[in-house]
């Protein structure tokens, strides 16, 4: 067998990582490197140091240690019965390549992941290792995110977390029936069980936890995340938001991620082979982020579209208010910040600058049309100082008004 | 119209200064004119040399507004000093003008705080340095004044590395012990290229997915204006070209035959049979693969029970909770918690009891990062007795202890009242015999102190009951 460089490594290795979503920097403590003299920090709010023509920003070299795998996951460019070209880097040569980067300034750290070879403890050792060369022997302060393979020791994971500032487990599927379908080699319940024993660490980490005596060892400061692939099985978007639900409420996840299937070269052939249902994949990060952040339930957002799924066609809140129109309007002068929240085009920061301005004067629809972004999709929601949206509520049309006219396609 | 004439850019204090001389000569915004460096006065502006020298504190303003002028004096835009200074004039007035997010002026400093705010960002996102031995220098062309501000970021994260920053308007340098800003550069000013940068492209044409293509989402996080400097960039007119080809050709691409190292690859073992299971033990591995009913779905794993084998009595929860169903333990929780207080104090040694549930996956909502606990039905009791059944025909304990409504109607087929039923045993059809009490998360449950303590003492009177019987089965 001839020797890969390392240049078609990287190139084998970083296609074999791009399936995965999560690129956050965030959300780690604070830390840098002027009393080590090393290189690296973290402040925080991450940092996209480019992007790719996808869309997704590069943030972290995000790699496969190896590609080659055991399992054999239908969804997977990796799998087993799969064809694609395979390579393997040493633990050296992912630090060297970080670094190299690093200095550089084209990332804000490593997220490394990787197949399943000899054992899930054998994978788990060697990607340990990587985390512990580049903090211990380069004093390497910046971001490190490890995946976490599910049956590996706890001890394993222990150490895991205390090079890496995120750790990640991947759901995969939204439905454990979808997951053995498709990934004979994974069960759920190890899956939730990793995710279980995080959260048990992350808890005991916890500054608001009772004093212990000896400071507890740093775990994961950036906790922990997971992702669910959109579009491989026929779940629909009420399981996909149930199972984010359930994961959150359960695991203390940070953030779950939804990847909308890519076609994969030298697919399996229970896979559908179109485009990937990017619009799905954004309705459903907008309805994660309303359930978390704006007081929805899953079943109201869904309560939005028609048979389990949410409505391509317009933002989930929208469907949902232009589906309970009786709730409108919502008077901005002296709506509480539930109600608030609830009016389509009006984001938190919205919501903030309509409860701190009011308090000056009563506001005009001109002064809700300087605090938000788009008063076309708030005006029919709201009464304001000066207008009431009559009839523009109840509108039949409403909808359509609302709704971005299909753009051509873009030329470049 | 009196002309006021800054040195620097970008300096918060020497604008400070000239504006406090201002405000205590009592001039209006709209006598000032705003000059920097040596840019040239009007024909019929008088110079602001004519200015009283105290420069003390004035008043006071909001701290919010020296947070947003430190930042708004990097913006590049000429008005930016005049603004300023009209803010400061009107706070005298109404210091909360700044909470007013509607005020055309708040508007204004708000929208180019965050301009320079966004452009530090950029800053900081899109230089990218050149190695030349040991030492790493970058050329980069910010829209606004906001090298100097920025620099700290980089001794901060490079501390340990030689670097400089190279921009039109200033340049900044680090030697791993001090930070020094000089003058303005060119791109010949740097090197015009790095080994790594080659990787580096590898790695961007090999992180793209082109079945996911979203120019305008990347221009309008990566705008074009900065492509010159970025290595990268080049790459991105053949990416977005050959897109769509990549993708049908991932499409077209039939599944070809696995590798031989495939097919040598035994897949795991499914889990055991539930007709295999032949000891206790066998029953809790088999378990691990139950989905009598839904609730498998969203636990994280079966809870089996846990105890001797050869216990005399069991007792049976209605579920595991939110810890139980963490840590994969009956009675680890808060209720577990009372239950080992009880009966430790009644005397039961707990090592000789066994603890199982009803139900052995949690049944909850989500709500928020909290679940929220929910009684399983009939159905699912039902459709997990026949776990409990195993339990008990392994285990055949003498006496079952029914902790709750739901575990006593599991063991005998129909809704139970625990008030009317405690303290008076039951003969199973197995020759065991029941006692039925509350749950112990009934009584974490009672809001006033003296409620908690009577059903304590209820609770502990049923389980003397239990220490009797099984103290009156060891004389035998």
């Amino acid at each position: 067998m001839v020797a890969l460089t390392l240049t078609r490594k990287l190139a084998i290795l970083a296609d074999a990582a791009k399936y995965d979503a999560s690129c956050a920097s965030s959300g780690s403590e604070k830390r840098d490197s002027t009393k080590s003299g090393g290189i690296g920090s973290t402040e925080g709010s991450g940092i996209c140091h480019s992007y790719a023509p996808d869309g997704r920003c590069i943030s972290l070299l995000k790699l496969l240690l190896t590609n080659f795998c055991v399992y054999d996951c239908a969804y997977c460019i990796n799998r087993s019965s799969s064809n694609v070209e395979r390579a393997r880097f040493s633990v050296d040569e992912v630090v060297q390549l970080t670094l190299d980067f690093y200095k550089r300034n084209y990332i804000e750290g490593l997220f490394l992941s990787s197949g399943i070879i000899r054992s899930p403890d054998y994978t788990m050792e060697q990607m340990v290792r990587v985390a512990r060369t580049l903090r211990e022997t380069h004093l390497f302060a910046g971001y490190i995110h490890l995946k976490v393979i599910p049956n590996a020791a706890p001890e394993l994971l222990a150490e895991a977390g205390r090079w890496a500032d995120r750790l990640s487990t991947n759901i995969e599927l939204p439905t454990d029936s979808a997951l053995e379908n498709f990934a004979p080699e994974k069960r759920p319940s190890e899956i939730r069980t990793a995710m279980a024993r995080l959260r048990g660490k992350l808890d005991e980490t916890t500054p608001d936890k009772k004093p212990t005596k000896a400071k507890p060892e740093k775990f994961a400061p950036a906790g922990q995340s997971t992702q669910m692939i959109v579009g491989a099985d026929t779940a629909d978007d009420n399981a996909i938001l149930t199972r984010a639900a359930g994961l959150y409420s359960g695991y203390k996840l940070k953030r779950v991620y939804y990847s909308a299937f890519s076609p994969i070269p030298d697919a399996s052939s229970r896979l559908p082979l179109s485009p990937p249902p990017l619009m799905r994949e954004h309705r459903l990060y907008q309805a994660d982020w309303l359930i978390r952040f704006y007081g929805f339930d899953v079943p109201e957002i869904v309560s939005g579209g028609e048979g389990g799924h949410l409505d391509l066609g317009v933002d989930p809140k929208l469907a949902w208010a232009l589906k309970h129109r009786a709730s409108f309007p919502v008077d901005v002068n002296r709506a509480d910040r539930e109600l608030l929240l609830r009016v389509p085009g009006l984001g938190i920061n919205g919501v903030d600058r309509v409860i701190s301005s009011r308090r000056h004067h009563r506001l005009t629809l001109a002064d809700v049309a300087r605090l938000t972004a788009s008063i076309d999709k708030v005006r029919p929601f709201i009464a304001a100082a000066d207008w009431t949206p009559g009839g523009l509520t109840d509108d039949l049309r409403l909808r359509q008004k609302l709704t971005p006219q299909p753009k051509q396609l873009e030329l470049f | 119209m009196l002309s006021v004439r800054l040195e620097r850019l970008n300096d918060f204090d020497e604008w400070r200064g000239k504006a406090r001389r201002l405000l205590v000569a009592g001039m209006k915004p709209s006598q000032l004119v705003w000059r920097v460096g040596s840019e040239e006065s009007g024909l019929f502006e008088a110079g602001d040399d004519m200015l009283p020298q105290a420069d003390g504190p004035i008043g006071s303003v909001p701290r919010q507004f020296i947070d947003l002028a430190a930042s708004v004096i990097q913006h590049s835009d000429p008005e930016r000093f005049a603004v300023l200074y009209r803010m400061l004039w009107r706070l005298q007035q109404d210091s909360q003008l700044l909470a007013n997010a509607a005020d055309a002026d708040t508007v204004m400093l708000t929208k180019w705080a965050s301009g320079v705010r966004r452009d530090a960002h950029k800053l900081k996102a899109f230089v990218r340095f050149r190695a030349i031995d040991d030492r790493y220098v970058a050329w980069f062309e910010p829209e606004h004044y906001t090298l100097e501000a920025t620099a700290p970021f980089f001794t901060r994260r490079f501390a340990g590395m030689v670097w400089g920053i190279v921009t039109p308007y200033a340049s900044a340098f680090w030697d791993k012990e001090n930070l020094r800003f000089g003058p303005g550069g060119t791109k010949k000013d740097v090197p015009s290229e790095d080994a790594v940068e080659d990787d580096w492209q590898t790695y961007y044409a090999s992180i793209f997915n082109p079945a996911r293509l979203k120019v305008a989402m990347m221009k309008s996080e990566m705008p074009v204006k900065y492509w010159r400097n970025l290595p990268e960039a080049q790459l991105i007119q053949p990416l977005i070209r050959n897109a769509r080809q990549m993708e049908q050709d991932m499409i077209d691409r039939a599944t070809t035959q696995p590798p031989a190292r495939h097919l040598r690859q035994k897949a795991r073992e499914m889990p055991e049979e539930t007709h295999d299971i032949q000891s206790l033990s066998d029953a809790a591995e088999a378990i691990g693969g139950c989905r009598r009913c839904s609730l498998y779905e969203q636990a994280t794993q079966p809870v089996f029970g846990e105890g001797p084998q050869d216990a005399e009595v069991m007792f049976i929860g209605e579920q595991p909770g939110d810890q139980e169903d963490l840590a994969g333990r009956p009675f680890v929780g808060p209720a577990g918690q009372v239950f080992d207080e009880v009966i430790e104090k009644v005397g039961i040694d707990r090592s000789r009891v066994y603890v199982t549930n009803a139900v052995k996956h949690f049944k909850f909502v989500p709500r928020g990062k909290r679940r929220i606990h929910q009684r399983p039905d009939s159905g699912e009791i039902q459709a997990c007795k026949f776990w409990l059944n195993l339990e008990r025909e392994f285990v055949k304990p003498k006496i079952v202890v029914a902790l709750g409504a739901r575990a006593a109607q599991s063991l005998i087929g129909k809704a139970v009242s625990i008030s009317k039923m405690r303290g008076e045993p039951i003969e199973l059809e197995d020759g065991a015999v029941l006692y039925i009490t509350n749950h112990p998360s009934y009584l974490l449950r009672i809001p006033d102190v003296e409620g908690r303590a009577r059903e304590r003492a209820k609770f502990a009177a049923d389980l003397e009951l239990v220490r009797d019987h099984m103290a009156l089965l060891r004389q035998h």
